[in-house]
């Protein structure tokens, strides 16, 4: 692949004029808005975007404005990937007829955790089982938060929403997040990874990989949500690293079906005394905030044992325990 | 129901209601409470607040070599002041 010889600084990074606009209407401290910034950072030529309806959707495309300085395409919520696929058949025929330049574009198709995991799966699974060669990028922010903090099914467990919300009956969600990264590993494409933003030169990398590889491609990006986490909205970054530093979201990339950890995890795999406890990142979170309450302590417990169960599984797959 | 003078009707509208002004025409800057200051000599360059900042709010001069604060789309959100390595931002209140 030749990504591991694109060498850039933050200077270049800098430099490159940003495609996703300022002006657009995320709340303050939108993480989500920072990854479509850093995705149209990676872009390599020309690019077509396509995207489900979602927080991002919604925010940057207010009538008559929009963020999007490329070709950006939305029809509804389900079908971000199917639109990808039309749009990369449709550029196939008019290349193939001269209709237009002999180049190639890259198309991505960006959804959140609603359009992902629960509303956009079959169109997903579906575009990729037809191999087109475009790049699918999740932004998980696990809740439905621009229709008001819902639970989806990349909510994970313990988490107050306002359809599981946390009180006498029930400690929040009760099941734990959907493994959907390890879902589009089991469709056999070529590339999946994971990422988290306060790693940028790691997503900028793992971004550029996806549109280079030959076939479809799954990026499943961390994006935590001040509102809908109840959090500082200046701490959305500083989450985004907890995330990976506790174990909750580990970094790695699977090359036609092999696991490996990236860097960022893979020092926490090298000195385990380095991963941080899961009481750290919830902590901080006011969606958690019923957990350190006497009566639904034991579900730190609980989450800390699927953290490390799925720790040590992802451990298991990369050949390292 | 009536249209007012500058409301326009479907037949003016762009086809199918594509969006046609830049995003940059809208300025966002008075949703702040708070705003980055920053101190120019404890500033080392590193441009983590440039790639961090979720409103693509902060520039780099590549001529002046420095970095420019662009308030008029700046939410206030802190993510620059809480990211910076060397903590040369503050967040003042505005």
């Amino acid at each position: 692949m030749q990504s591991e010889e694109w060498k850039f600084t933050a200077k270049d990074i800098a430099e490159k004029p940003d495609l996703f606009m300022s002006g657009h209407r995320a709340c303050a401290g939108c993480a989500p808005a920072a990854v479509m910034r850093l995705i149209l950072k990676a872009t390599r030529g020309p690019t077509i975007v396509t995207m489900a309806t979602g927080c991002m959707e919604v925010v940057s495309t207010i009538y008559p404005y929009t963020s999007w300085a490329v070709p950006w395409l939305h029809t509804a919520f389900e079908n971000a990937a199917a639109n990808a696929s039309g749009i990369e058949a449709a550029i196939k025929v008019l290349r193939k007829k001269g209709r237009i330049k002999d180049e190639h574009v890259d198309v991505i198709a960006i959804a959140g955790d609603g359009g992902t995991y629960d509303i956009g799966i079959q169109a997903l699974s579906g575009a990729v089982e037809r191999g087109h060669d475009f790049l699918f990028v999740l932004y998980d922010n696990e809740a439905y938060m621009n229709t008001g903090i819902q639970r989806s099914g990349g909510t994970p467990l313990g988490a107050s929403t306002t359809t599981s919300p946390a009180g006498e009956v029930i400690p929040g969600k009760l099941e734990p997040k959907k493994p959907i990264a390890d879902i589009m590993v089991a469709h056999e494409i070529p590339y999946v990874a994971t990422a988290s933003p306060y790693y940028w030169r790691d997503l900028i990398i793992k971004v550029r990989k996806g549109l280079e590889v030959e076939g479809p491609a799954f990026l499943h990006v961390f994006a935590p949500c001040p509102r809908g986490w109840r959090s500082d909205p200046s701490k959305s970054i500083e989450l985004s690293r907890l995330a990976v530093e506790t174990c909750v979201f580990p970094l790695w990339e699977c090359i036609n079906g092999e696991y490996q950890l990236s860097a960022p995890s893979k020092v926490i795999a090298m000195a385990p005394q380095k991963k941080k406890p899961v009481k750290e990142y919830l902590a901080v979170q006011g969606r958690f905030r019923h957990l350190f309450t006497p009566k639904y302590e034991k579900l730190i417990d609980e989450i800390q044992r699927i953290t490390d169960m799925r720790w040590q599984k992802l451990l298991k797959k990369c050949g390292i325990a | 129901m009536t249209l007012k003078e500058k409301e326009k009707s479907w037949k003016e509208i762009s086809i199918a209601a594509v969006c046609w002004k830049p995003s940059t025409e809208f300025l966002t800057g008075d949703w702040k409470t708070y705003k980055p200051v920053r101190d120019p000599a404890k500033c080392t360059r590193c441009l983590l607040c440039v790639i961090f900042c979720p409103d693509g709010a902060i520039h780099w001069k590549a001529d002046r070599n420095d970095i420019e604060f662009d308030y008029n789309y700046c939410k206030g959100c802190g993510v620059c002041a809480n990211e910076c390595p060397v903590k040369a931002i503050e967040m003042k209140l505005e």
